[in-house]
């Protein structure tokens, strides 16, 4: 690299690692505190400093408490969550593979219209299309079901427009020219030709997809009512809530850490595991 | 957004002689299946546009357009309820307290991404890349999880940071109330966002080729000179994609004062203009006037974003 290689930048590089250790620092403060605040007790969690570990470690027995609590609802939670966050993912990346697709490489009326029309759906604020969607549901009476999660979550102009941009980059024409000589199928075409090709943009999808579910929290707090649909992210907020109204007579807060520790780990794994494939989806959506 | 159309062009002139020799060779009824074939693979993607985008906004349209009273039942009013929307005292201080907080914020957070991202794409060292991972980590915590950790380390009986002011000999800080607030609550988005931004630019910068500031290397310019006169004009699209996302995100400002409001009283439920739009609807059943709200918010943002989009383009055109 030109920083290390030219003399005299040593002490820059050295500068920048010390900012950079600084910023690790900050970044890193609250989830450390979620992992030592999961290790306690809930006095232990009001009366031992916030940074380090308490009198007990009491991790084992807040994971017990917070799967039986309200008769194992902190589990359902979770599986709901998975569901919800999985399905929308699956979902959306396929929607978004295909049209992303037949934008890049077909021609058909109406195309340039829907072209133009994909920037101006990415800018429409995501929040102001769930109250009308609530009513809209409620009269074909679809909400506080799962469905009312899912299938809101199926639309991401997005990713339509990342992997249309990822295709007329990286799938070349003459390919699949060849491929329509040797009479392959279109549908098959695009799945044993395109789609290995553009793996890394379809794990980028996904992955943002199923966070944007994952970590949803407007849209199934309007579409659920009841408690046992809720993902995380609602059920949290409203044992928290309780924690708060009832001022520490029920054990709760300990819950909440470890509950919200509980509900990170999964996505954070993710994120490392595919690491390689979603930067390199990345660069392609953000030259643009 | 320009997209790179080279492959198309340069296909297209490998294989064609003559002009449009494909079409006379193949005959239209090709060109009808293919045309056939693109729809179709656009058309459940569209279908959900329809049912979830375009019927949702024509529904709110509808619903700002009418008003419902026991009196009168539904009836057509106009922009009646817009303009009292941007009349309404309450929408109009969340609406501002939202600009504000978005001028001051939004600069120092991009600021923070781009100089993180300049870093990370000159120096390829070990540390690097561990800040690279680590400053993503938020990204994938959930923003209302988020904003609870933070409303935790910001607490008087639970935090670490309110004992601060003791210190210094004074009271202990109170990060909930005044102007600390919303600075507190600034200090939630930057967390969560600044990683995500930093990526997304840091692979802008990857995707741009060497060659491009070699001959400044060789001329002898130092790596900050490159990053700022050779690097940051030439991802400036990326930089201006980036900006009006965060605007987007900002002005739509829901889910942090949501959280943080259990913590802080003064957020109430005017404190921006969507949990304003939300209390109508759900506090108080006013459907309608909450559907001319968040679509005056949404106006907002699209005015917004399409007049920054505007004004680099054409800034960007003269340069």
């Amino acid at each position: 690299m030109s920083a290390t290689t030219s003399a005299g930048v040593k002490p820059r590089t050295r500068l920048a690692h010390a900012i950079m250790g600084l910023g690790m620092l900050y970044f890193a403060v609250p989830l450390v505190w979620i992992v030592i605040a999961a290790t306690k007790s809930q006095p232990d969690l009001l009366s031992t400093p916030a940074l380090w570990f308490g009198h007990g470690f009491d991790l084992v027995a807040n994971l017990k408490q917070l799967f039986r609590e309200d008769d194992g609802v902190y589990g359902r939670w979770l599986v709901n969550t998975a569901v919800y966050s999985g399905l929308s993912a699956l979902g959306a990346t396929t929607l978004c593979a295909l049209a992303g697709y037949g934008l890049a490489r077909f021609t058909f009326p109406g195309k340039r219209l829907l072209e133009s029309a994909l920037l101006g759906m990415i800018m429409v604020p995501g929040t102001a299309l769930v109250l009308p969607t609530y009513l809209l549901l409620s009269h074909i009476h679809l909400v506080n079901t799962m469905w009312a999660v899912i299938l809101p979550s199926l639309l991401s102009p997005f990713c339509t427009y990342l992997v249309r941009v990822y295709i007329a980059e990286s799938v070349p024409v003459e390919l699949l020219e060849a491929a329509r000589m040797d009479r392959a199928g279109e549908l098959r075409i695009f799945l044993q030709v395109v789609l290995p090709m553009i793996k890394p943009v379809i794990v980028t999808v996904f992955l943002f997809t199923l966070v944007a579910t994952w970590n949803n929290y407007f849209l199934p707090l309007v579409m659920l009512s009841e408690s046992k649909l809720y993902p995380l992210t609602v059920g949290l907020t409203t044992w928290f809530n309780t924690a708060q109204q009832e001022a520490g007579t029920r054990v709760l807060f300990n819950l909440i850490t470890t509950g919200s520790l509980v509900a990170i780990v999964p996505l954070i794994i993710a994120f490392l595991m595919l690491q390689r494939f979603w930067r390199s989806g990345l660069s392609s959506g953000s030259l643009k | 957004m320009s997209v790179n159309v080279l492959p198309d062009r340069h296909a297209a002139s490998a294989a064609a002689p003559r002009t449009e020799p494909r079409r006379s060779r193949r005959g239209s009824s090709f060109q009808k299946r293919q045309s056939f074939a693109g729809a179709l693979f656009v058309l459940p993607f569209l279908v959900i546009v329809i049912l979830f985008l375009a019927l949702p906004l024509g529904y709110a349209l509808w619903l700002s357009l009418h008003s419902e009273s026991l009196a009168f039942g539904t009836r057509f009013t106009g922009f009646d309820q817009y303009v009292h929307v941007f009349k309404d005292p309450e929408f109009r201080d969340g609406l501002w307290r939202v600009i504000r907080f978005g001028i001051v914020q939004i600069p120092i957070m991009l600021g923070l991404a781009l100089v993180a991202a300049l870093a990370l794409d000159a120096i390829n060292s070990r540390v690097a890349r561990l800040f690279r991972l680590i400053a993503f980590m938020p990204y994938a915590v959930p923003v209302v999880i988020g904003a609870l950790m933070w409303g935790f380390l910001y607490s008087r009986t639970f935090g670490p940071f309110a004992g601060v002011g003791q210190l210094f000999g004074g009271g202990s800080v109170n990060f909930f109330g005044g102007h600390l607030l919303l600075v507190s609550l600034g200090n939630v988005v930057t967390w969560a966002w600044t990683g995500y931004n930093m990526i997304v630019l840091y692979s802008a910068l990857q995707g741009l080729p060497r060659e491009m500031y070699e001959a400044a290397v060789v001329d002898g310019a130092s790596p900050i000179q490159i990053a700022w006169h050779v690097k940051v004009p030439a991802i400036r699209q990326a930089i201006s994609l980036a900006a009006i996302f965060t605007v987007i995100g900002t002005m739509q400002f829901f889910n942090e004062p949501a959280i943080l409001a259990r913590f802080a009283p003064d957020i109430d439920a005017g404190y921006t203009p969507n949990l304003y739009a939300y209390s109508q609807a759900f506090r108080f059943g006013a459907f309608n006037y909450s559907a001319a709200t968040s679509f005056a918010l949404g106006l907002t943002v699209f005015v917004l974003s399409y007049a920054y989009v505007f004004l680099t383009r054409r800034r960007a055109a003269r340069a």
